[in-house]
């Protein structure tokens, strides 16, 4: 049977990318960010995951104001990393496992969770820029992917308890797949940033942590944080970290921290990264 | 539950805190053709016509003359106000090599050095930017 044995908490912040792909890590701005994943990347070379669910948005890529889905399942065979404005990331393609995706999609359409369902699109740095920070630069990426596309770009986006509930429908599949499979859950987006106004660059250390606090244990405190609170405590666009409950939410009752890292800034955001496995 | 499930005033509340717009339903169509321009510079082709004559570009879409004055000039603060939403934007600022921190940074009303201190410093602290009713 297939198992989700671990969930990830991180941020994908473009210019996170940006500085691996122009080779700036060595840099000293980039070098505090950087670090803290150096400890995901050795566990997950021995954790070999076979797939990644991987919650991320899309930032005006793959869907533009013409259609808005709330959840969106990518059941595709491969994806390819978009075009954002400056040209694609020069990084490997983006395989899927589209029997995996359609037995999630199925499942949780059939548990009462109306999920969208992709065939084809490209993959902006919402999803390349997390599979870079944990698996660093191969030819391949080491494992494949099922992207599943949240909107928190249009008001309102879906509640941190719906994402949570999500996350146990996920669970639910995941675990009625007959094939033996070792499968991850990452949350990806925040931690607090603002992108837009006077308030740019807000950053809330004390909010995030206290967040990064919560998703250990069994804790069901973050689920009922209203989006109001997000909008105040950390910014437009710390909203993103509503995405991260999906993934706790798969974890189950509760959980136990392996790793865990925080840095401010990278580019006008705060850098989260957590590294969770479910307690029975 | 997670907050209120009355619209009206999960909206009202978006509107008291400090220098931020919550990109709602209005500003979404508001903006509509204006993020749709936008989002047409994803593509090389179209960046190269928006750069040959960046007026002419601009007139093959359905904007107002707010808005297309506001592109041309940049004011990502007055794109807000008009409907633009940031990541539809970005689509502007990258087409002119700039990144999201000297893009960003214009809206602050700091210069870019400062601004970028301020971000290694930690950033901007949340407190008095809250809540104007509150005011905390």
């Amino acid at each position: 049977m297939a198992r989700i044995t671990a969930g990830i908490g991180t941020s994908h912040v473009p210019a996170l990318g940006a500085a691996m792909d122009l080779g700036k890590t060595q840099e000293p701005y980039w070098v505090p960010a950087f670090a803290g994943y150096e400890w995901t990347r050795a566990w997950e070379r021995e954790q070999k995951p076979d797939v990644v669910i991987l919650v991320y948005n899309d930032h005006a890529t793959a869907f533009d104001m013409k259609i808005i889905p709330t959840f969106a399942i990518g059941c595709g065979e491969r994806y390819a990393p978009a075009d954002e404005g400056w040209g694609p990331r020069k990084v490997p393609v983006v395989e899927g496992h589209p029997d995996l995706a359609w037995h999630i999609a199925q499942s949780c359409i059939l548990d009462e969770f109306d999920m969208t369902i992709i065939n084809e699109m490209d993959v902006d740095h919402g999803l390349t820029v997390p599979l870079s920070l944990v698996f660093d630069q191969p030819e391949a990426w080491p494992a494949r992917v099922i992207p599943l596309a949240v909107n928190v770009v249009t008001y309102p986006p879906p509640s941190g308890n719906r994402c949570w509930a999500l996350g146990e429908a996920i669970a639910r599949a995941v675990e009625s797949f007959p094939e033996d499979l070792n499968v991850q859950i990452w949350g990806t987006g925040g931690m607090s940033h603002q992108l837009q106004g006077p308030r740019a660059g807000l950053i809330n250390k004390e909010w995030d942590n206290r967040f990064l606090d919560l998703l250990e244990g069994d804790s069901q405190e973050l689920r009922h944080i209203p989006h109001i609170e997000y909008l105040r405590e950390t910014g437009s666009e710390g909203i993103e970290m509503v995405m991260w409950l999906i993934m706790r939410g798969a974890l189950g009752r509760a959980t136990r921290t392996l790793h865990r890292h925080y840095h401010i800034p990278a580019s006008n955001t705060a850098v989260g990264h957590i590294v969770l496995e479910p307690l029975p | 539950m997670t907050g209120t499930r009355d619209i009206h005033a999960y909206l009202a509340e978006f509107d008291d805190i400090p220098g931020t717009r919550v990109f709602t339903a209005k500003r979404a169509r508001q903006g509509y053709h204006l993020n749709q321009f936008a989002m047409s510079l994803m593509k090389a082709e179209n960046r190269e016509r928006w750069k040959a004559d960046e007026r002419a570009y601009l007139e093959e879409w359905p904007l107002s003359d707010e808005q297309k004055q506001a592109v041309l000039d940049r004011d990502y603060n007055r794109l807000l106000d008009l409907g633009g939403n940031i990541y539809f934007l970005a689509k502007v600022f990258s087409t002119d090599g700039k990144s999201f921190l000297q893009a960003v940074s214009t809206m602050s009303g700091m210069s870019l050095e400062d601004y970028s201190a301020m971000m290694i410093a930690g950033g901007r602290s949340p407190e008095g930017l809250r809540s104007i009713r509150e005011k905390r």
